[in-house]
């Protein structure tokens, strides 16, 4: 059920499209010259070893750091494509790309409902003044905020502990909760660092599920970092991997799987993984 | 029993002034971790710009409620930019500084704002016209709590509940909570940060401005100086709350102002400033972390 798309063969539109991009840091070349492009409706895997750069590549693409050189070019499906290197990390929420951390990091203190609410922050527009008149306009938005929430909540189950504080989730719901926020803003690729990370099997199926989910009946397409490699085998249309902040390879997970400088370089010559 | 009345009127007063500037001092803290010391600055500005715009008003002909809030209204929108202008000049190129920076910045608005309106104005005190009519269902209690009294109280607590209201329920509220638990991932989440430390700024200036002007009107006279003094007590009153505690702060300035108003009364007007200082010392001996203040476990 979990079918390897076919549709792989070059995509004539593409909605993230990173060129040559490297990151320095002093001395340090944390990200040498990766190219990556995402294209609508799939799911593309950047993993490699600890260290490899991959985080620090999603930091350039989401705004946290402005990258030393090359380019970084989003291609919305509605609106104007645009180079998006050094723009703070709200603009590039607001273009529509959305993340999730390694660590999580969901607003402790604000219940599970508040945290989605706030992923639709940059979808609203009530002004303080709005917010003191409270005319038809602002409450009608609330109203739909909430309302939005509350279906995101259930797509990724957790309508039942809306009212809890986010804290007090188990570790596998505040992760899907990460990501029910991320999908607040409305994105049109959401970028997942390690979302398997800690999670017993179980749980990792449910996220499995729940990715190629949001990817079918969301239209949202997906760029993740993992190290499951059950998981990015199982989900991934195609993988980027990264060894010393280098790209080594690229292809499809059956490419990637024989592939001899992968093996050599992440999973070890005896691995069969 | 009186007596006691009196003072507690008294200490009401003075703790509803310090509460409204102390909102301001533990908002900003609470969301940039930063004591901006020009606070009080504001609420002088405030003061200042209601003495003149009154006395246009006057001039005029306009009369009683309505210079008011006329003065009030113009005092606030002034302080509002001046507060946006700080935070963009002085705070928020040093966003990314180490956090003695900001302070330092801080310090020198304080000052520049001092001697600005020293140089632009007066060095002199200056008459405050009482703004605040007499009401007269407020005759048989007047000389426990008067109408000036009344008002004072009365805004500072519908200001308190606004903002609690404000920041617990509405869209920037939201913002401002999640800016205050992490600011990246805030901007993450696509919150324009800068806009909403903005309005944080704005709003606190907002509630120093009323602050000033009910105080001036109360007095009766400002000079450039009073910002100072207000902000040092204000700034403990959001100490002794627990800085960055919005309740934690009006209770702050509540339990300064009796014990400064009982001080003054029972003991001696030359000691209210001891025994003020003299809480604050004791609560941070025996709750550092402020009366509603929770403990902050220091990340290594």
């Amino acid at each position: 059920m979990l079918e390897v798309s076919k549709t792989m063969a070059e995509p004539d539109n593409i909605l993230l499209e990173v060129k040559d991009l490297t990151m320095d840091f002093g001395g340090l070349r944390a990200v040498d010259s990766v190219s990556l492009n995402v294209c609508p409706g799939e799911i593309v895997a950047l993993i490699g070893p600890n260290g490899a750069g991959k985080t620090t590549f999603f930091n350039c693409v989401t705004g946290m750091y402005k990258p030393t050189n090359g380019a970084v070019m989003v291609h919305p499906p509605e609106g104007k494509s645009q180079k998006i290197n050094g723009f703070k990390s709200n603009r590039v929420t607001t273009i529509g790309m959305a993340r999730t951390f390694q660590n999580i990091r969901l607003f402790k203190n604000m219940t599970v409902l508040e945290n989605v609410m706030i992923g639709r922050h940059c979808r609203t527009t009530t002004s303080i003044i709005g917010a003191i008149l409270r005319g038809s306009k602002t409450r009608r938005q609330e109203r739909e905020t909430v309302e939005i929430s509350y279906d995101l909540l259930e797509k990724v189950g957790l309508v039942d502990v809306a009212d809890e504080f986010a804290k007090n989730l188990p570790y596998g719901a505040q992760r899907r909760l990460e990501i029910a926020r991320a999908m607040a803003t409305d994105p049109f690729l959401l970028l997942l660092d390690e979302p398997a990370a800690g999670m017993n099997p179980q749980e990792t199926k449910a996220l499995d599920e729940l990715i190629v989910r949001i990817r079918d009946t969301e239209k949202i397409s997906i760029l993740l970092i993992e190290h499951d490699m059950k998981l990015v085998m199982n989900i991934s249309d195609r993988i980027y991997v990264m060894e010393y902040g280098k790209e080594i390879a690229q292809g499809s997970p059956m490419d990637i799987r024989n592939d001899p400088k992968v093996i050599k370089a992440y999973l070890g010559e005896d691995s069969d993984a | 029993m009186e007596y006691f009345l009196e003072l507690s009127s008294s200490g009401l007063v003075r703790g509803s002034i310090y509460a409204l500037i102390a909102l301001g001092y533990t908002m900003v803290y609470g969301i940039i971790q930063l004591i901006n010391f020009a606070h009080g600055e504001i609420y002088m500005i405030g003061a200042f710009v209601a003495l003149i715009v009154s006395g246009v008003l006057t001039i005029y002909g306009f009369s009683g409620i309505s210079i008011l809030i006329l003065a009030a209204l113009i005092a606030v929108i002034y302080a509002a930019a001046y507060g946006y202008t700080l935070e963009k000049i002085a705070y928020r190129p040093l966003r990314n500084a180490p956090r003695l920076s900001p302070l330092i910045s801080a310090i020198g608005m304080s000052l520049f704002l001092q001697n600005y309106v020293l140089l632009a104005q007066t060095p002199d005190f200056l008459r405050f016209p009482a703004l605040i009519p007499d009401f007269e269902f407020m005759e048989p209690i007047a000389h426990i709590m008067g109408s000036p009294e009344l008002v004072i109280v009365v805004t500072s607590a519908v200001s308190m509940v606004g903002l609690t209201v404000l920041i617990k329920y509405t869209r920037i509220g939201k913002a401002m909570r999640a800016t205050q638990q992490d600011m990246t991932m805030a901007r993450l989440v696509g919150v324009n940060v800068d806009n909403v430390i903005s309005m944080t700024f704005i709003i606190g200036s907002v509630l120093a401005a009323i602050g000033g002007v009910l105080v001036g009107s109360y007095i009766g006279q400002i000079n450039f100086y009073i910002g100072f003094m207000a902000g040092v007590k204000a700034f403990t009153a959001a100490v002794l709350g627990g800085i960055g505690n919005i309740p934690g702060a009006v209770l702050g300035a509540l339990v300064l102002g009796l014990t400064e108003a009982y001080a003054a009364g029972y003991i001696s007007s030359a000691y209210e400033d001891v025994f003020a200082f003299g809480v604050l010392v004791l609560i941070l001996i025996f709750r550092p972390s402020g009366l509603l203040g929770k403990a902050v476990k220091q990340k290594v």
